[in-house]
């Protein structure tokens, strides 16, 4: 996969948008007229997009529209039925699960349901990017106790997940998908459980790090996030509606 | 190697499991255990047949059937026969108290052999290259009417094809023993594997490469083998140690165990039990991955 040339804001009869304007950029992840189904029916059709790198994208949508899909297809936890995504210019089905996992080490992903491994205490799931990757933690250690600070959880690190609140897992997911620093991060809900001064707080964190180049999707249905976010950087708005996905409108 | 030292960090992610932990422990001693038995008797066994094989085909037996009165004669006879016979290094009459031990098993040790028409026996010691049986046989025949030649061929062989099959059978054991545990070792770590689904998906969530996930697995159960089967081989060794010792009144079975250097074979019983486990697990977290994935 090449450059793109010149990105445009929208070509509307393609469904295709470069989110991001700016001069030969390549897509960290590029949906080409993806649909995929489940049970019979289809949930996303003809979906392309390209998440160029230091971008900041909002997926809204009613429940139930694909969202959670979308994100999974974005990181390779379901493959397309019909289309092609690519993440950093290789199509996802090329990829054998070693070339998968190294992917997942570039993404930084927040689940909905924020699983972790329970038998371990919370600064060890934090830091489980670092651990499954090699890296040596004794090194690392610094920018973890930051992290956890940054996320407010410092005081919670020796406990374990089921111990956590809601709230606090969110956190905790939100800190493990950034510790490796990874180029995107896809977060799904990741405010759905926290108070606004948080989610405030969280925002800051993933703006901080946009700022840094990190290209950030996160699917949410809070339209207070969105206006805030687009307050402090330059976000685009994407809506999955009737199976496709469309540019929101300006009043968000 | 990276499976002998290990990786702390890498072996916390599998959280530490019940029961395929105990099944594993327990399955691995047992079968170690078992495979300490095996193994003595199949050794013992091929002990017995070299010993018979040797034995018996470097000797033969001269039995002397004849009237009391002529006894003696006819032993003289035949034992100057013998010496005269080429391929013969010695022959000997037993004497009265060794007929007795031979017969001791079956009348008990007070027997009166004067009492009894019992022949004569004379032990033959073959040299190297042989004797003539042959000519032997014709030559006895004519000079010692009462003598008949036994060399054994009767009876060396199925003795010794017996040994050998007991040998097989000991080899067969302890391969099925090693199949059994390597099929129990599967079922366990299939079951672990299952239970820790959520395990899996989370470290892939986070980019762990499948080779990561399963030697934690690999690793664990590995570790879980090799134990349980050292404490298996050691109740094992336990238990040869305290069978009796080998004599002639007990025949084959008291010679069942270890001698000399041959100690040192159940040492590799914890080691082909890891191996077993390590071969196991690997091919059971391939296949669930691949499957998971």
């Amino acid at each position: 996969m090449g450059g793109y040339g010149n990105a445009c804001w929208r070509i509307p009869w393609q469904n295709l948008w470069a989110v991001t304007p700016g001069d030969e950029v390549l897509a960290v992840i590029e949906l080409d007229q993806v649909a995929y189904s489940y049970g019979g029916g289809e949930l996303l059709s003809d979906v392309s997009i390209r998440l160029t790198p230091g971008s900041f994208h909002f997926l809204t949508g009613p429940s139930g529209a694909g969202k959670t899909t979308f994100l999974k297809l974005c990181y390779g936890a379901l493959l397309p039925t019909a289309g092609q995504v690519r993440a950093f210019e290789t199509d996802m089905r090329g990829l054998d699960r070693d070339q998968m996992a190294l992917m997942r080490r570039r993404v930084g992903i927040v689940h909905q349901d924020c699983r972790f491994l329970d038998h371990l205490p919370l600064a060890d799931n934090v830091a489980l990017p670092l651990t499954v990757s090699g890296r040596d933690l004794a090194q690392e250690g610094a920018n973890l106790t930051e992290l956890l600070s940054w996320v407010g959880l410092s005081n919670r690190a020796d406990a374990r997940p089921p111990e956590l609140s809601g709230g606090e897992r969110q956190r905790a997911a939100l800190a493990r998908a950034v510790i490796m620093s990874p180029d995107v991060i896809l977060a799904d809900e990741p405010t759905g459980n926290v108070d606004w001064e948080m989610s405030q707080r969280l925002l800051q964190l993933l703006v901080e790090l946009n700022k840094m180049g990190k290209t950030v999707l996160i699917a949410t249905h809070d339209l207070a996030l969105i206006r805030a976010a687009k307050s402090q950087v330059q976000a685009r708005v994407l809506r999955i509606s009737n199976r496709r996905l469309q540019l929101a409108g300006a009043d968000l | 190697m990276k499976l002998i030292v290990g990786d702390t960090q890498a072996d916390r992610v599998v959280p530490p499991t019940g029961f395929t932990a105990r099944l594993t422990l327990f399955a691995s001693c047992a079968m170690a255990f078992l495979t300490v038995f095996a193994l003595a008797l199949s050794l013992a066994s091929g002990r017995l047949a070299h010993r018979w094989a040797e034995e018996l085909a470097r000797s033969a037996t001269l039995r002397i059937a004849a009237p009391a009165d002529q006894m003696a004669a006819q032993t003289e006879a035949a034992l100057a026969v013998l010496r005269q016979t080429p391929g013969i290094a010695s022959a000997r009459a037993l004497t009265a108290d060794e007929q007795t031990a031979l017969l001791a098993p079956w009348f008990g040790p007070d027997l009166a052999l004067d009492q009894l028409p019992v022949p004569q026996l004379i032990e033959v010691i073959e040299a190297d290259p042989g004797y003539d049986s042959q000519g032997l046989r014709l030559r006895l025949a004519a000079e010692v009417p009462g003598a008949t030649l036994d060399d054994h061929t009767r009876w060396r062989k199925p003795l010794v094809d017996a040994a050998q099959s007991l040998r097989r059978l000991g080899w067969v054991s302890i391969l099925l023993i090693g199949g059994a545990m390597a099929a129990m070792i599967t079922l366990a770590a299939q079951a672990a594997l299952a239970a820790n689904h959520q395990v899996i998906e989370v470290l892939r969530l986070v980019g762990a490469r499948d080779s990561y996930i399963a030697m934690a697995f690999v690793r664990r159960f590995t570790i879980r083998a090799f134990l349980g089967a050292a404490v298996g081989t050691g109740f094992g060794l336990l238990g040869v140690l305290l069978l009796p010792s080998a004599s002639d009144e007990g025949g084959v079975l008291t010679g069942l165990g270890f001698q000399g250097a041959a100690w040192l074979w159940p040492i590799l019983i914890p080691v082909l039990g890891a191996l077993v486990a390590l071969l196991a697990t690997a091919a059971a977290a391939g296949r669930t991955l691949r499957r998971l994935s």
